[in-house]
């Protein structure tokens, strides 16, 4: 139920978010989900994208630093409370997260909601046992 | 005014028995003394008898600051221990610092020198001298205080950093000289100026500045910004410290070194033949007095060209001109050595890989800076935030340890830093002298 995500080095310099995205919409890699993290001199743009290793040569052939990580997608009721519900679970259960960020697209009236936490396996787990519905890969990359 | 008027201007045949005297005896000292020369002249067929004129000079081999790393710490003493009193020491390339060790008699040397140095600065007695050059290991602040008390001019031995103090003490104890690095002389005025005080109001008269290259135009500027009149002493630790050589007040036109106790030669830094007066390059220092650790044709790697022209303020010694730059690739930074290399090693210690990294060096409000960039790569990539920021103060940390100097890194795309023929361009020198 892991969920490949791609992490990209960048520095805050003008034009670098525009060739990333140009790099990838020329080869026809259509990104599903993103979010950038970000300080004074360089951030991250974590990218989920519908062919991971393809998007992966071609951004390293451009001389990108970059890494697969995995991350978990987790349904979420598409109303108040909905993420509140999920995040005490996760802190009752003592799981953290490192970085949460929402997809675009809904599943079934459903938001999705990317987590990456530091004990990957772990969360899964209690997720599962607490009745949160995960999204594959595959399903994810193609919605 | 001289403060050793008989040697400082000895005519110059005068001069130059002195150095040849001299300079057999210590040949002959360190032969008996020190196995790595004993060594040395044996392999060129040279000894003791070998001098018989100054000119043989050139016939010895060079002394690098690799040889006296590879001698940490004690190996080229030529005193015994029980006769050395005092130990200081530079930053060296590997984390090991240059060690230098002085006999009674080279203290005493040593503070005569800067003594004549400060008188040719138009020091007296009377002079409130404010000493904001280090004191430790770093040999500006003891070496300019001792000749300071030599002299007889009181001391204020303030030592580098607290500003705000500086300028008070400054100000109410009535300082008349002021001995720091010619970057900070700087700092100091415009920090009064913040603070609203007038450094031009002060009794301050003259700068005795160095440590650090510098430039003309600088000299403009801190003798407009602070009404004083700015002058150049040079030294390094390995020859001695401040005072090997200093502009004189009258003719403010090179630096003269102090020639009965020191010979110099510019050398072509590539060929390591002499070079002729006037002309560019390796300034090359034989120290013939020196008893705890003399150096037989040390290069100092700073370029300069030299001088036997008379000079207005009567003193025979040769001039040496302001260093113009350096013949390896250390830098200066804030009065610190600093070794590309070194930092080189504190990267790949750090993380176990040897990173592109780049050196930005510049001067912003007169405070030399120093940015350290490093390319990330796959190794060091992470895709949190906060580890990527821990890898910048960790480095910034090593570095503050390691060298004693504060940097701010900065993390940036591989391949970002430009290659020339394949071998990345490590230092960029932004500084406006």
């Amino acid at each position: 139920m892991k969920v490949e995500q791609l992490s990209i080095f960048i520095e805050n310099k003008s034009g670098r978010l525009a060739e990333i995205t140009a790099l990838l919409g020329d080869t026809g890699i259509n990104i599903r989900a993103l979010s950038l993290a970000d300080t004074s001199d360089f951030g991250i743009l974590r990218l989920i994208v519908d062919n991971v290793e393809t998007a992966k040569s071609v951004l390293k052939n451009h001389g990108f630093t970059l890494n697969k990580t995995e991350v978990v997608a987790v349904e979420v009721p598409d109303h108040p409370g909905g993420l509140s519900n999920i995040l005490r679970a996760l802190d009752t259960e003592n799981v953290n997260v490192e970085y949460m960020y929402a997809f675009v697209e809904q599943c079934g009236g459903n938001a999705v909601i990317v987590f990456r936490f530091d004990d990957t396996d772990n969360a899964i787990e209690v997720l599962k046992r607490r009745q949160f519905s995960l999204l594959s890969g595959e399903r994810l990359y193609s919605m | 005014m001289y403060f050793n008027e008989e040697f400082e201007t000895l005519p110059r045949p005068a001069l130059e028995a002195i150095q040849l005297k001299r300079l057999k005896s210590v040949i002959e000292r360190v032969y008996e003394n020190v196995p790595f020369y004993r060594r040395r002249f044996d392999a060129h067929g040279l000894n003791p008898g070998s001098v018989t004129g100054l000119p043989d000079l050139q016939k010895f081999p060079f002394t690098t600051k690799q040889d006296m790393r590879e001698s940490y710490p004690y190996a080229l003493f030529s005193a015994p221990m029980e006769d050395i009193i005092r130990i200081h020491a530079s930053s060296g390339t590997t984390g090991k610092p240059t060690v230098v060790g002085y006999t009674g008699k080279d203290i005493e040397t040593w503070s005569e020198l800067m003594a004549r140095s400060f008188v040719s600065a138009g020091v007296h007695r009377g002079d409130i001298i404010h000493n904001a050059y280090g004191y430790g290991l770093f040999t500006g602040g003891l070496g300019a205080h001792y000749g300071a008390e030599r002299l007889g001019a009181s001391v204020i031995p303030v030592s580098g950093g607290n500003t705000k103090k500086q300028i008070m003490i400054m100000q109410d104890f009535g300082s008349t000289v002021l001995t720091c690095t010619p970057s900070y002389s700087l700092f100091l005025a415009e920090a009064a100026s913040e603070e609203g005080v007038d450094f031009r109001n002060f009794r301050l008269r003259v700068g005795i500045l160095g440590a650090e290259p510098w430039s003309e135009a600088m000299r403009a500027e801190i003798e407009s910004k602070l009404n004083i009149s700015a002058l150049d002493i040079y030294g390094l630790s390995e020859i001695m410290g401040p005072g090997v050589a200093i502009e004189c007040i009258i003719g403010k036109r090179g630096l003269h070194i102090w020639e009965d106790h020191f010979i110099p030669e510019i050398i072509n830094p590539e060929s390591g033949e002499r070079v002729g007066e006037g002309e560019q390059g390796e300034l090359v220092i034989t120290t013939i007095t020196k008893q705890g650790i003399p150096l037989i044709r040390y290069r100092t790697r700073d370029i300069t060209s030299i001088t036997y022209e008379p000079c207005a303020c009567g003193r025979t010694h040769a001039r040496i001109a302001r260093m113009s730059g350096r013949s390896d690739d250390m830098l200066i930074i804030r009065g610190v050595n600093v070794f590309p290399s070194q930092i080189e090693s504190i990267l790949i210690g750090i993380e176990g890989v040897e990173p592109h990294y780049l050196l930005i060096v510049d001067r912003k409000d007169n405070l030399d800076t120093l940015e350290v960039q490093v390319e990330i790569d796959e190794q060091l990539f992470s895709d949190e935030i906060k580890v990527l920021q821990r890898l910048s103060q960790r480095i910034e940390r090593e570095m503050k340890d390691m060298l004693g100097i504060t940097c701010t890194v900065r993390l940036v795309e591989p391949k970002s830093i430009r290659r020339s023929e394949g071998k990345a361009v490590r230092v960029v020198d932004n500084r406006k002298l």
